[in-house]
């Protein structure tokens, strides 16, 4: 077996074989995980600081689908870490904006929001920090949802919601346990959830990277399930997975292995796709390049809203 | 202002080493892109602190662009004049602080797509330049040993999986005193070549107690109060609201050794500027020892090029959020010795990997060890390749085909 795909058997055995998987994506933007991410929501690869707490400069995928389809708010959601992610939801691009963003939830903000009246001892494992920075990420500020209106959204008391997280091992099991809830409650046509509990390799520790891609492809797995056990989803949802990005080859002497993602090194830059669902063709490999920014086109061909100012083209494989 | 500006006057905050070597080129100074004169500034700038190595190679870089025709040097660092940079760049102080220019062009390149641009400039440079630079003869071939997994009684995780292919991975090696005998092994190379700053000893707990050794030792334990005073220095600067990463960041860059409690003294400044940038620079250095004992090695086969590291990885902390790892505040953490072995176990191949960047590397010998079992691995000119042997083995004898 190839190196580290033992540490991926769901992806490898339960979802690639359903899935249509491309294995060459290469992202030519910068590798940081907010900036990354936000410009795999808009189609284009974004520059703003990426630790600085500033909304998407194109409009985001949300946006278009909720203007184009005129859907109501809590059609579209973003379940996310907490540093940064906040903006995420929606930009400041003219025509779009707030007026069309999706919901956003940054679920270890909440419960830390909850847990500042009590000790959090039990709960510390939950409220890991991010992990880009040598040091550690000052909580970026804004957006901020009143406690008690998180709780109404997610139909949840406060006192439920921390006793359930009590029982979760991780920030992404909370980002998932939150997923639900919004599936469960809203049922949105468009829920984007990140997983992020693998950027602990930041802190150099290989094992708790491992441990952390491990419990991710379970997590990957959960959420297809979830999937399939949810009449409102199941039969009838598509759902992509794929990295931001990658992180440095062992071997680039400007970086440190697995460490970072700074040298912008192939290794860095390629990761992989898959999609699956009704009409997607199942254990099909797809070996051409393709780029993230394919990511909003080919969801507007899927949906049927345009994305205008996005990059890249859709993804014909999957059309 | 442009690199034709410069003047004598530009380096009067530079070390007084520094402001020589910088005084002494300015006329070529002056000739350099932009895009790249700070970079070399930024080297020159810490020549007072730095290691014989890393002079030496400065001292070459200058040599060997003072050596190249006017066109020749236009040709060779075009990449670096292709560079689009912004008029704010241009407006730096990149002479008095080549640093901060550094991280706000890297920030740059990226946000205007022309990182790839910039890292295929610098790799080409860097080529062109190490093809100038005759090998240097060593004493005696490099020497790496590591020594991973104290505390394991039992494990189950496949050991030395990235290392097998190149060298031979032995069974049954007999484990007694053999700390002991490795660190008296590196005490004798020490002794026998003794180079300036050529023989290490990293501890991720505290040092081995060694009498009169030669080793110069670097430990997580006996950086403790370095530490703890860095983590209070973060503390504070979050209390006082630092604008965010990138702030704290520039600050840690810009943090003397002594105001985290590191001598200053005249024979000291080299190794403790060193001991401040592994925890400054780091990331996760200042938390788990064994990402600490790993940056190290990196940092020293990089920067000092020794012709010998002994680096023993001890137990990490577990893991807990973020920033209560950073308070320090816990006197007695709980330790993780299974996931610190298999930390341990990446580490040593990090290290073997930045080992054999450096000259001499076919003829460098690198020994893992699993400490107090009877599992190791050595790469050597003399071994065979993706071979195991169960034969037994004293330690003595594999120090001898790596030696």
């Amino acid at each position: 077996m190839p190196e580290g795909q033992e540490n991926i058997p769901h992806l490898l055995h339960e979802l690639i074989p359903q899935a249509t998987f491309f294995t060459r994506v290469v992202n030519r933007g910068i590798l940081g995980h907010y900036v990354a991410t936000a410009s795999l929501a808009t189609g284009v690869y974004e520059t703003f600081n990426n630790f600085a707490s500033v909304p998407p400069e194109h409009p985001t995928v949300f946006e278009y689908f909720r203007k184009d389809l005129k859907r109501p708010p809590f059609d579209a959601w973003v379940v996310a870490p907490s540093n940064g992610f906040n903006r995420i939801g929606g930009s400041h691009a003219r025509s779009f904006g707030p007026e069309y963003a999706a919901g956003v939830i940054l679920p270890k903000r909440f419960l830390r929001q909850a847990l500042s009246s009590r000790g959090t001892a039990e709960y510390e494992h939950l409220l890991r920090d991010n992990y880009e920075t040598p040091l550690f990420a000052p909580e970026v500020k804004g957006n901020e949802i009143p406690l008690s209106e998180f709780a109404e959204i997610l139909k949840l008391s406060v006192t439920d919601f921390v006793a359930h997280a009590l029982r979760l091992s991780s920030p992404d099991e909370l980002s998932l346990y939150v997923a639900r809830q919004l599936m469960r409650h809203y049922a949105p046509s468009l829920l984007w959830i990140t997983l992020h509990d693998m950027d602990i390799a930041h802190s150099g520790s290989y094992s708790l990277y491992i441990d952390a891609i491990q419990r991710t492809d379970r997590l990957c797995s959960e959420i297809w399930r979830t999937i399939q056990s949810e009449p409102e989803y199941a039969g009838k949802t598509t759902l992509f997975i794929l990295p931001d990005f990658g992180r440095d080859s062992d071997l680039d002497a400007g970086g440190n292995g697995f460490q970072h993602h700074r040298t912008g090194d192939a290794l860095s830059r390629t990761t992989w796709l898959m999609a699956m669902g009704p009409g997607i063709r199942e254990n099909t490999v797809v070996n051409r390049p393709v780029e993230p920014m394919d990511l909003v086109p080919t969801l507007g061909a899927l949906f049927g809203f345009t994305p205008g100012m996005a990059q890249g083209n859709p993804l014909k494989e999957l059309l | 202002m442009s690199p034709a500006q410069i003047t004598e006057a530009n380096f009067k905050d530079y070390p007084p080493e520094a402001r020589h070597v910088a005084t002494s080129h300015i006329r070529l100074l002056q000739q350099l892109p932009l895009g790249f004169v700070p970079l070399l500034l930024q080297q020159i700038q810490g020549y007072d602190w730095r290691f014989p190595a890393e002079r030496r190679e400065i001292d070459q870089q200058l040599s060997y662009l003072a050596s190249l025709t006017e066109d020749r040097r236009r040709r060779l660092l075009a990449g670096f004049q292709g560079l689009k940079l912004s008029p704010d760049l241009e407006r730096l102080d990149w002479v008095g602080s080549p640093g901060g220019f550094s991280e706000r062009l890297s920030a740059y390149l990226w946000s205007t797509h022309q990182i790839d641009a910039f890292r295929q400039a610098a790799s080409n440079y860097l080529e062109k330049f190490a093809a100038t630079v005759s090998p240097e003869r060593l004493p005696v071939p490099r020497l790496g040993i590591a020594v991973i997994g104290k505390d394991v009684e039992h494990n189950s995780y496949p050991l030395f999986r990235k290392f097998r292919p190149y060298g031979t991975y032995f069974t049954h090696v007999n484990p007694a005193n053999g700390l002991r005998i490795l660190l008296e092994a590196a005490a004798t190379r020490a002794a026998a070549h003794p180079v300036p700053f050529g023989h290490w000893y990293i501890d991720g707990a505290a040092e081995e107690p060694t009498s009169n050794s030669p080793l110069i030792g670097i430990s997580y334990g006996g950086l403790e109060p370095v530490r703890r005073a860095l983590l209070r220095r973060i503390e504070k600067a979050i209390d006082s609201g630092i604008s965010g990463p990138e702030a704290l960041v520039t600050m840690l860059h810009k943090m003397r050794p002594d105001e985290i409690g590191l001598a200053q003294t005249p024979g000291s400044q080299v190794l403790s500027h060193f001991q401040a940038a592994l925890l400054t620079d780091g990331s996760g250095t200042q938390i788990f020892s064994t990402t600490f004992v790993q940056w190290t090695t990196r940092e020293l086969w990089r920067r000092a090029q020794p012709l010998t590291i002994l680096a023993r990885f001890t137990p990490r902390q577990r893991q807990r959020p973020m920033n209560e790892l950073l308070s320090g505040k816990e006197q007695n953490p709980e330790l993780d010795p299974i996931g610190s072995l298999i930390d341990a176990d990446m580490g040593a191949f990090y290290m073997w990997i930045d080992q054999q960047r450096l000259s001499g590397a076919k003829e460098a010998s690198f020994l893992v060890w699993f400490e107090n079992h009877n599992q190791a691995l050595v790469i050597s000119p003399t071994l065979p390749r993706n071979t195991e042997s169960n034969s037994p083995v004293e330690m003595k004898w594999l120090l001898a085909q790596a030696a």
